[in-house]
């Protein structure tokens, strides 16, 4: 411990190196100001944002464990006394850093509507039935591999109104942590094929079309178990780290 | 040669159905001697109250600690070792949200400066296709917040925006506007 010259007590003031997380590039997330998708409009900042160097708050973040799932409830189909409706598929991936680094040990939370389109919610309005059987709510923690998986139920699509027959593609949406506050995301996974993507303002709101498509997911039949449930794989990317010097010297 | 991110989508409005949990707002027990209630109202560019935003906070210990691996002064001692440093709270129906939590202690910067106390704050919602980040600053931190290099690099008539506001004993109110006259500075991180 050492006091700083305007009397703080700060631990360990010496020098140290952080590490540091590489920036997106241009177009890889969407625009907070995205005017087909109306609700941005009064929900973006103005300002420029003030650049904020990564320092010991950003690069450090909440390494939520086991503690925070009470129950496994990976499996959505076993939420209930009975099955859902609808058809049963297992969605699965890694969570990696663009260096390719896994991440391990790291929370996954998902949530969705049914199979009819109808999320489970108190403000949602959609003429579609609830299932007695889902909740469209799922959490789990990757393995040492950086990888999760998923039971549920391929989700609906669903009316919206943002804009005349505007429907939202299915998807499921998905919060992840990493490892550090700058690598935190919230994204949506689509699936492959569905004649609503290219109708749709918020998954068309990332301009970049390659990354656009990091947000698809790839049907497998390797992984489709028979008789049983379709398999989709959804690999998740964070933000990666700036190699050492040493990693440099050493690929 | 670097992977493509896989892109932020909004929280949308149903996030509620998995993101809050019960102890989400409490970053401590309610009662922990010390405890300091944030709370405040998320409006958007017409100044109407967000009622279906998520906010969450992450900051050091009191001691200026985080018990992670990548925080380069070793091991945090065990006193530190339960603070789970992170908060979430779903805005109300007028717009309101809290946070109960230890007021974090500074950090240095790892070349000599010093960072104020402060949290760091995601702002997610419905029309936001990525999150807005912001930062919580301590308004009786004066001579902290003087030096604090990140508060130096805000223009000085937006710094106000970062600094919370005294409520009453243990209470803080620090508002997030979108937009507008008193836009919160956000950050590029």
């Amino acid at each position: 411990m050492t006091v700083s010259e305007q009397g703080l007590i700060v631990p360990g003031s010496g020098k140290f190196d952080l590490l540091e997380y590489l920036k997106p590039r241009p177009g890889n997330h969407p625009p907070l100001d995205s005017p087909g998708y109306k609700s941005t409009g009064l929900r973006h900042p103005k300002q420029p944002l003030v650049l904020l160097p990564q320092r010991l708050t950003e690069v450090t973040g909440p390494l939520l464990g086991d503690e925070l799932i009470t129950m496994q409830d990976a499996d959505l189909t076993t939420q209930h006394a009975g099955e859902p409706q609808g058809q049963r598929i297992i969605v699965f991936g890694q969570v990696r850093d663009s260096g390719g680094r896994p991440v391990p040990d790291t929370l996954v939370e998902i949530w969705q509507t049914n199979a009819a389109g109808r999320y489970r919610h108190s403000r949602e309005h959609h003429p579609a039935p609830l299932d007695p059987n889902f909740d469209g709510v799922g959490r789990a923690i990757t393995d040492q591999g950086g990888r999760y998986r998923f039971i549920t139920i391929q989700p609906g699509s669903y009316p919206w109104g943002n804009h005349h027959n505007a429907w939202r593609p299915a998807h499921i949406h998905f919060s992840l942590f990493g490892r550090a506050f700058t690598q935190r995301l919230v994204t949506q996974m689509y699936f492959p094929g569905d004649p609503l993507l290219p109708y749709d303002p918020i998954y068309n709101s990332v301009t970049d079309d390659k990354a656009k498509l990091r947000m698809v997911s790839e049907f497998s039949m390797d992984d489709t178990q028979p008789e049983w449930a379709l398999g989709y794989r959804f690999d998740i990317v964070l933000r990666g780290r700036r190699q050492s010097v040493f990693e440099e010297a050493h690929p | 040669m670097s992977e493509l991110l896989t892109p932020s989508q909004t929280v949308g409005p149903y996030f509620s159905m998995r993101l809050p949990w019960p102890e989400g707002p409490y970053v401590v027990p309610a009662g922990t001697p010390g405890a300091v209630t944030i709370y405040g109202r998320l409006y958007d560019g017409a100044g109407a109250a967000i009622p279906d935003g998520l906010i969450e906070t992450w900051q050091a210990s009191p001691d200026g600690r985080f018990a992670h691996p990548d925080d380069p002064r070793g091991p945090v001692p065990d006193g530190d070792l339960g603070f789970r440093g992170f908060g979430r709270a779903p805005t109300g129906h007028d717009g309101t949200y809290k946070i109960v939590t230890l007021k974090p202690g500074p950090l240095p910067t790892g070349d000599g400066a010093t960072e104020a106390p402060h949290l760091d704050v995601s702002v997610f919602a419905r029309g936001m296709l990525d999150r807005s980040v912001t930062r919580i600053y301590f308004p009786d931190e004066e001579a902290a917040n003087a030096v604090d290099p990140v508060l130096e690099s805000v223009p000085q008539r937006r710094r106000a925006t970062l600094i919370a506001v005294p409520a009453g004993d243990n209470l803080l109110r620090f508002d997030i506007r979108m937009q507008g006259e008193d836009e919160t500075v956000f950050f590029d991180l």
